[in-house]
Formats: structure tokens, C-alpha cells, sequence
């Protein structure tokens, strides 16, 4: 009888922590939201009022059409890389562990600031890309000072972390039956269709998990915008979390700020439902979906 | 003798071809591994080159190995030197590490070894916030650290990891715990352990690698974490070494000394490389036993 309530003991610090620094900050946020709340004011009720001048505030908008381009940019990119690069190391060949460790260097130190500080400089007008880029006889590009150019540093800075989505991959390449591909090449199938007849088909899963956490991570970008091109031309690479971070901790404006949290809240929810609605479209469970 | 003869040339053929297309997939696997390291490798180089020799070569090795970036940089621009910022940055890591250890070991082991009313939704909510973004309830976190007057100290930073609030480590434990078999839990029951016995004595020694690889992340990401630190900690004193390097580059009005902010940035890239490669194995288990972000 009592063993019902020590399981309760042992995950009591998380149910804590459950209510008071996620489920409590989450509603309250949406309370905040219907506010004027400044930190100094007592907050008063204002509706809908929020809500209404995020939708006419072009800024922004404009922070939401970044934000998406930059997923829309960075999430294929990366899982494309990851995918083809754990295809070729699923391959058994000699020193595969150099590689794998090679390639998840710059997952493990991407969110560091120093890299940040190196992105910077590596495509600064006179950096080392623009230099390499000129070895090859081309022009240099306007990296920092083009809408486009900023957009594309922060995305490459993000594509270049692709090492844990990749270790993920493998480990799912791993558990494909080798049988299925010596019967398919059997049957005189290429590499190319077994890899896309089976190896694909099986990985679904894998794929349809590293979609929803890749997508949810880019739509809250906010380390390599801020550090590496700031707003950027334009406000190009101007995010939606940095204007949530400006709204709430430099102009103190938790109300307006905590509607714009809310309003990217509610895009990254509808995205994955919308998501999880097409999966069985597309995703094989092998064991039939538990 | 025909037929072996041809069967030899067909088994040549295809040795030939294995061999093609192994040295191209090396090809690929070289190609991109030059792209992704390069970048360390030239920022390696450049922390000895002087400014002059950073903006003109290409390649990573320096003329000469002149340590005066590491020693004029590590003393800032700042009355404090980064002696302080890195002393800083270990006062957030080690207790977040050791209270992340705790906590999520204990409710790990309530999810995996126990029934209770309930469960069910407790475990979906803890997958729930595996991927609730953060996003939202930052704005009411920072309300509540001011109203309890804990604004600037690090506080903030730690006190998530009391209450096992990164469900990435409580789900990476429970995955782990799973897969010990609950045999040897009931022998040592009978033989008089408690519940708090059975996880010391007989959970405990097996978690072990699962428990580096926990320590290995957290400090990873705590000694990276730049957003936390940016909203909570305000005077200079108290800057971890992430808030420090980022003041280092917007302070660079005039001649930016690159070659001294590039060596600060090596040295704060340093102590996760050096874990990493001296646990690389529990890093991949890590990634792989919970498909959660690296």
C-alpha cells in the first residue's frame, strides 16, 4: 500500500518544479500578456490590447517572416546533411570514430559564445572566408552588410551544427535488417533505390523526430543572431525571440512582450500538430504505431 | 575452366568497384570533415598571430608562437581579468551539475521503478516540457527571481537543476534505468534494503556511465549558456566567462585586438573540448539513448 505513495516521494522535487517554474510561468505569461505590466506599474487589464498592436506592429512581422525563413532555411539543410553524412558512415569503413567525432565537435561547441565571436570574424569583409572565396578568383561577398549575405551566416552558423541530429541518424541507420538490403540487391536493386525504398522508409521515425525538435529549436533561435549579425541589414536576421528579449529586458515591457512569447508559442504548436497530423502520411512504425 | 575464369573476372570486377566507391565516400567524408574543423583549426593558429597577420593569411599556422594575445587578453579591458569570469562560470557549473546528479537520479528512479497515481499524466508532462519552448515562460520566470529579490546572483541559474527541471536528464536516466533488470531490486528488498537502499546500493554502480554522460552535458551546456546569463546577471563582478567574451567584443571601439578576443575565445572553447575528447564514448551514448539534442 505505501509503495504507491514512495514513487510520488521520489519525483516530488520535479513535481515542484514542475508547477512552480514551468506550469505556473507558462499560464502566467498568458495572464501578463492581457497587461500593461512595466515592473514598476501595478499592472493593469488591457484586453486584447496586446494583441491587436502586434498584429499592425511591422517590426514585428517582419521578426516573424525571419524567423521562418531562417527554419524554412536551416531545418532541411541540416537534416539533409545529417542523414547523408550517417548514411556514409553507416558504411563499415576504417576509421569512422575519427569522422563521427570530427563532425560532432561543432554540435558541442556551437552554442558557445567564442564560436559566435569566430563566425564573426570569419566573415567579416576581410575575413578568412572572403579570402578563401578570393584564392578561387571570385569576388568577395558582402556577408555582414547584405540582407541576404546575414541571413545565410547565421543559417550556415546553424546547417554547421548538424553532428547531433547525425549521431541520431545513425543510430536508427544502425538498426535497419542488413537482410532487407542483400535481398533487395538481390532483386537487382541499385544503392540508390534501396536507399530510398528502404533505408528511407524505415527511418521515418528518426526523421519525424529530428524534424519536430530541429523546428522547434530554430523557432526560438537567439544565440547566433544576437552574437553574430545582430538585427541585421534590414532587420534581416532580427529573430522573433530577440524582440521578445528587447521588449521584455530592455524596454521592460513584460505585457507586450509576453503576447509576442505567446504569439510565437501558439506558431510553433500549430506547426507541430500540424506535423503530427501528417504522419501517418508518411511515418512507418514497424511496430505498427504504439 | 571457363566458368571459374569468368566467375574470377565478374568478383573482380565488383572487388573494383567496392574499392571506387569506398574511396569515395573517404572523399565526401574528408571534403566535409576539412570544411566543419577548419574553422577551429584556423582559430587554433590565430590566437598566436599578431592582428596584422590574422586579416592577411589564409593559412592556420602562425609565424611565430607569441603567447602575448593569451596574457594581454586574459587581463581585459575591465578591472577584473578573466581569472574572476572563469571562477564566475564554475560557481553556476559545479552546483548546477551536482544538484542536476540528485535530483534527477531520484525522479528517474520514482518514474522507472515505481507505480503511483497518476503516472501517466506526470509522465507525459515530462515529455510535454522536452519540448515546450522555453520561449514562453521566460518573461514570468524573471518576474518571479525579482519578486523573491534573487536578480543578479546566480541563483536563477542553479535553481532548475534542484527540481530536476531539464527533463532531457530525468528522461535519459529513466531510459537507462529501464534497462537494468528489477531482479537484483527485489533480491536486495528481501533482504531487508529499503527503497532508498536499493537505488544506492544496487542502481547506483550500474547508472554510472549514464550519470557521466549527465555530468558531461550539463557542464557543456552551462559552461555555453550566454542567454541565461544575459537576462540575470548584471554587474560585471559576477560575469561568467560567456558574458565576459561577448563584452569583449562589443567593447572593441577602435583597434579591435581580434587576435586577443580570438584567444579568450579559444580558452572558453577549451575545458568542453578536452572533456569531450576524454569521454567521447558517453557523449555518443548520451545523444543516442535519448534522441535529445547535442
Amino acid at each position: 500500500m505505501k509503495r504507491k505513495y514512495i514513487g510520488l516521494a521520489y519525483i516530488l522535487p520535479w513535481l515542484i518544479g514542475m508547477v512552480f517554474l514551468t506550469l505556473y510561468p507558462f499560464a502566467n505569461a498568458l495572464v501578463i500578456s492581457f497587461t500593461d505590466y512595466n515592473l514598476v506599474r501595478t499592472p493593469g487589464f488591457v484586453g486584447l490590447a496586446n494583441y491587436t498592436k502586434l498584429f499592425q506592429d511591422e517590426t514585428f512581422i517582419n521578426t516573424i517572416v525571419a524567423t521562418l525563413k531562417y527554419t524554412v532555411f536551416t531545418v532541411p539543410l541540416q537534416l539533409a546533411f545529417a542523414l547523408f553524412i550517417a548514411y556514409i558512415l553507416n558504411f563499415k569503413l576504417k576509421g569512422i570514430n575519427f569522422f563521427r567525432t570530427a563532425y560532432y565537435v561543432p554540435s558541442l561547441l556551437g552554442g558557445n559564445v567564442a564560436v559566435a565571436v569566430l563566425w564573426r570574424f570569419l566573415f567579416q569583409q576581410d575575413g578568412l572566408i572572403n579570402r578563401i572565396i578570393g584564392l578561387a578568383g571570385m569576388e568577395p561577398v558582402s556577408w555582414l552588410s547584405t540582407p541576404g549575405g546575414a541571413m545565410s551566416v547565421i543559417v550556415i552558423l546553424k546547417v554547421w551544427q548538424f553532428g547531433s541530429a547525425m549521431l541520431i541518424f545513425l543510430a536508427a541507420l544502425k538498426d535497419v535488417p542488413q537482410e532487407l538490403y542483400e535481398a533487395a540487391s538481390v532483386d537487382g536493386a541499385t544503392r540508390f533505390h534501396s536507399f530510398f525504398r528502404i533505408t528511407m522508409p524505415l527511418i521515418t521515425p528518426t526523421i519525424f523526430f529530428n524534424l519536430v525538435m530541429q523546428l522547434v529549436n530554430a523557432f526560438q533561435e537567439f544565440n547566433g543572431p544576437y552574437l553574430v549579425t545582430g538585427k541585421g541589414p534590414l532587420n534581416a536576421t532580427y529573430l522573433t525571440s530577440m524582440y521578445i528579449y528587447d521588449n521584455a529586458f530592455k524596454y521592460f515591457d513584460m505585457g507586450y512582450a509576453s503576447a509576442a512569447s505567446w504569439v510565437l508559442f501558439t506558431i510553433i504548436v500549430l506547426v507541430t500538430l500540424i506535423l503530427f497530423a501528417t504522419q501517418d502520411k508518411w511515418v512507418y512504425y514497424s511496430d505498427g504505431g504504439k | 575452366m571457363e566458368r571459374i575464369k569468368s566467375f574470377s573476372e565478374v568478383e573482380k570486377r565488383r572487388r573494383r568497384r567496392q574499392a571506387a566507391s569506398a574511396a569515395a565516400r573517404y572523399a565526401v567524408l574528408v571534403v566535409v570533415a576539412v570544411v566543419m574543423i577548419y574553422p577551429i583549426i584556423w582559430l587554433v593558429g590565430a590566437t598566436f598571430k599578431t592582428n596584422n597577420e590574422i586579416f592577411t593569411t589564409v593559412s592556420f599556422i602562425p609565424k611565430r608562437i607569441d603567447f602575448t594575445p593569451y596574457i594581454e587578453g586574459w587581463k581585459t579591458r575591465t578591472m577584473y581579468t578573466f581569472t574572476t569570469f572563469f571562477l564566475n562560470t564554475f560557481q553556476i557549473v559545479i552546483p548546477k551539475i551536482v544538484f542536476c546528479l540528485v535530483s534527477s537520479t531520484l525522479v528517474a528512479y520514482g518514474f522507472a521503478r515505481f507505480e503511483f497515481p497518476m503516472k501517466k499524466i506526470c509522465f507525459a508532462l515530462l515529455m510535454a516540457t522536452m519540448f515546450l519552448p522555453a520561449v514562453v515562460t521566460r518573461i514570468p520566470l524573471y518576474i518571479l527571481w525579482k519578486q523573491f529579490g534573487l536578480l543578479d546572483t546566480y541563483v536563477p541559474l542553479i535553481a532548475p537543476t534542484v527540481f530536476a527541471n531539464e527533463p532531457f536528464f530525468v528522461f535519459m536516466l529513466i531510459q537507462f534505468m529501464r534497462s537494468i533488470p528489477t531482479a537484483l531490486d527485489e533480491a536486495a528488498t528481501i533482504d531487508g534494503c529499503n527503497s532508498f537502499q536499493v537505488l544506492t546500493k544496487i542502481l547506483l554502480p550500474a547508472l554510472k556511465p549514464a550519470l557521466i554522460s549527465c555530468t558531461i552535458f550539463q557542464f557543456v551546456w552551462s559552461f555555453n549558456d550566454f542567454l541565461g546569463p544575459l537576462i540575470y546577471v548584471t554587474s560585471l563582478e559576477k560575469y561568467p566567462v560567456s558574458l565576459a567574451l561577448k563584452m569583449s567584443i562589443d567593447q572593441s571601439s577602435g583597434i579591435v585586438e581580434w587576435n586577443q578576443i580570438l584567444a579568450m575565445s579559444f580558452l572558453a572553447l577549451l575545458p568542453a573540448l578536452i572533456l569531450f575528447f576524454s569521454a567521447q564514448k558517453y557523449f555518443v551514448e548520451g545523444v543516442t539513448s535519448t534522441g535529445v539534442k547535442g
